[in-house]
């Protein structure tokens, strides 16, 4: 695969005297050609100062349990309110369970945080959907399915897939609780300049790759740390190329390689998704938002400070090895042994990551079994995800012992599945049907692996841990992790034909 | 937050890269919602294990966390930061932080000092040789001085976060002061924008 990274600059590097402060990145003057990123940021400058960070206006705030009480407590003990309980909108996620949604949540302290969520958004006027309610789901799956995601907004949410929505050519970013009550209290936040990044995926991609290949791809040759202080923009034929869906999973992934945010530029596909959506604009608003989003593209002869090129034809299913998403080769790979990294950095990582994982160098990742499948998360599990892994299911049957779930982002993707006959498609094959929630993304709900077992999982994260104490997370695409399931060890569908 | 002016004291050495928001903190964790009572959560996957450097004697009152590259990549937990800060750190050391959790700690009085890999490698090794060694972060110089290895290098912190920093101010009280703007922002907006309702 040929690629290259040019140039590589991450933040000035300290350590000399002369360098005493950060130098604040200008931004372009009026006349200059503009990075998308750069004209939706410009757009939403509220005010800006010399050396200070610009005061930038969100025009959506996604709210959820995890990262939100204490920034209520904060609004309630200053005495201030929310400023716009109408551009903010609240769900629950992390905490719920995906089956016996009837019952009350049974961990008491999920149930707490839950519950204060919910006695939160009521005190402060903000829209919430409860488990149950069919608009209740992943954070970042609602918003788009919804219509509230549109190009060319500010989009932040308390958490780091915020860069999701980007898919849409929003700007969207994970913060924190801090950071979360000062959008709640001036529905502003003060945000330093960026560099800019261009991803660019040439070619096209070869049958039974997918998008989640794209960006596990992505990750591999930018590592956990390439895109800190930047904006990614993903661009080239490939991307042009993916349905709404698929691009959501490649901008989710975003923060994985340290990047400020991921966008997409809006063309065709994205509005014809948006078109008739609840919350997208009608009528002569309709026109003049598209007339306006139009223009969001990066202009002929525009500077991206950050390139990389990949050539998507050479994009074959990938699987993570390690204990972070950079740690990724193609499916077809072996198990690659530490010596291959010559930094010694990536080297040490690397045999802490193979004992950790119980895996030996060399081993074909096709010969290594999994117990635990997991078809789910912000960035895995909406209906063209749950499409592509019942068209591998359908007709077969899941390994004898395997533990699968296959869990709808929303409760919308779960009626329209189920409108679709997925469902009977994953219980005939012998896979288990959950409702919605991020599920075992995350083990803060009781999906969660236990220790030392091992699973194929469309989520985004296999840090130590993530998915329950010991667990062992292989990320993998939802086609993968639906063939996985079903031959016992690592399998591309066409492993199965 | 409070004021902070200059972290003195001693460090504990916590050598591997990629130590995520995580690992910092298990999501087990996140499920509260109160703002304190982190302390004990802090690498709470780590802290059983006798041979974790955090529970060597030697390194027991030291108040820098000296972390190896890419440190607080992951999740935007902000629980991460109050649970360093909670345990009894005042500033982190790495050659590289992951951005969220490297914005989280400006949001909370938690200095970040970013350094070079090679300055990295050598503090490293001087603490796990030295435990008694002495570190001075002074945020007003935006300089970290190990007087005994001959060590002063700057480090980078805006002039936003600097003054924040030194003064112990709150974020949102400085932006209602352009509450004007926000207003005269708001109010030109886009009419095909959405609501919520």
């Amino acid at each position: 695969m040929r690629m290259f990274i040019s140039p590589v600059k991450h933040n000035a590097p300290p350590g000399s005297l002369h360098d005493v402060s950060s130098e604040p990145k200008t931004p372009p003057s009026g006349s200059e050609p503009k990075t998308l990123s750069q004209k939706v940021w410009e757009e939403h400058v509220v005010h800006r100062e010399d050396g200070q960070p610009d005061l930038l206006y969100v025009d959506l705030h996604l709210v959820h349990e995890v990262t939100s009480p204490q920034a209520f407590d904060g609004i309630r003990q200053s005495g201030r309110s929310v400023r716009r309980p109408d551009l903010t909108i609240s769900t629950e996620d992390h905490n719920v369970p995906t089956e016996d949604i009837d019952k009350p949540i049974a961990d008491e302290i999920s149930a707490k945080q839950v519950d204060t969520l919910r006695a939160n958004t009521e005190e402060f006027g903000i829209t919430h959907y409860p488990m149950g309610d069919k608009n209740q789901g992943i954070v970042h799956v609602i918003g788009p399915e919804q219509g509230l995601t549109q190009p060319g907004m500010t989009i932040v949410c308390g958490d780091s897939h915020t860069s999701t929505h980007g898919a849409f050519g929003a700007l969207a970013f994970g913060i924190g609780t801090s950071e979360v009550e000062h959008v709640l209290a001036t529905q502003t936040l003060l945000q330093p300049a960026q560099e800019t990044m261009s991803i660019t995926v040439n070619g096209e991609l070869p049958e039974g790759s997918t998008a989640k290949d794209v960006v596990l791809a992505i990750l591999g040759e930018c590592g956990t740390g390439g895109g800190i202080g930047a904006i990614a923009e993903f661009r080239g034929p490939v991307i042009e190329a993916l349905s709404m869906e698929g691009r959501m999973t490649v901008c989710n992934m975003s923060i994985e390689f340290g990047a400020k945010a991921g966008m997409i530029a809006p063309d065709e596909t994205t509005f014809a998704y948006l078109e008739g959506l609840p919350n997208a604009p009608k009528g002569a608003d309709w026109d003049a938002a598209v007339a306006h989003w139009r223009t969001l593209r990066t202009d002929e002869g525009a500077k991206f400070d950050r390139e990389v090129v990949l050539d998507g034809s050479k994009i074959t299913p990938h699987v993570t090895w390690g204990t972070n998403p950079g740690q990724v080769i193609s499916l077809a790979d072996n198990v690659p042994s530490p010596d291959m990294f010559d930094d010694p950095v990536a080297r040490d990582a690397a045999n802490r990551a193979l004992e950790y994982m119980g895996l030996t160098a060399g081993t074909p990742m096709r010969e290594v079994p999994v117990d635990t499948v997991f078809i789910g998360s912000c960035t895995n599990s909406r209906i063209e995800d749950l499409r592509a892994a019942a068209a591998v299911a359908k007709g077969r049957t899941v390994k004898d012992g395997m533990r699968t779930l296959v869990v709808p982002g929303s409760g919308l993707v779960k009626e329209q599945a189920e409108a679709e006959g997925l469902d009977k498609i994953f219980i005939d094959a012998g896979f288990d049907w959950r409702e919605p929630g991020c599920s075992m993304c995350l083990a803060m709900n009781p999906d969660k692996l236990k220790e030392g077992e091992r699973s194929a999982s469309t989520s985004n994260r296999n840090f130590e841990g993530r998915q329950g104490r010991g667990g062992r997370t292989h990320l993998v695409s939802p086609a993968v992790a639906a063939a996985t399931a079903i031959a016992g060890t690592f399998a591309t569908p066409e492993d199965l034909r | 937050m409070d004021p902070v002016h200059i972290v003195q004291g001693t460090a504990v050495p916590l050598d591997r890269s990629d130590v995520d928001t995580d690992q910092i903190i298990p999501s087990d964790w996140l499920k509260r919602v109160e703002r304190t009572g982190f302390d004990k959560g802090l690498f709470a996957e780590w802290r059983d294990d006798p041979t974790f450097v955090m529970n060597q004697d030697e390194y027991l009152g030291a108040n820098v966390l000296l972390g190896g590259p890419n440190f607080g990549t992951g999740s935007s937990r902000e629980h991460a930061v109050w649970a360093i800060q909670q345990y009894g750190f005042a500033a982190v050391v790495s050659s590289r932080f992951g951005p969220i959790f490297r914005n989280n700690c400006t949001k909370n009085g938690l200095v970040a000092v970013e350094v070079t890999p090679e300055i990295s490698d050598q503090l490293m090794a001087a603490v796990q040789a030295d435990p008694t060694l002495e570190l001075t972060i002074d945020v007003e110089r935006r300089t970290l001085e190990v007087p005994a290895l001959d060590i002063e290098v700057s480090f980078e912190l805006s002039d936003a976060v600097q003054h924040r920093f030194l003064n112990g101010l709150d974020d949102i009280g400085l932006t209602l002061q352009n509450q004007a703007s926000i207003d005269s922002f708001e109010s030109a907006r886009p009419a095909f924008k959405p609501i919520t309702r």
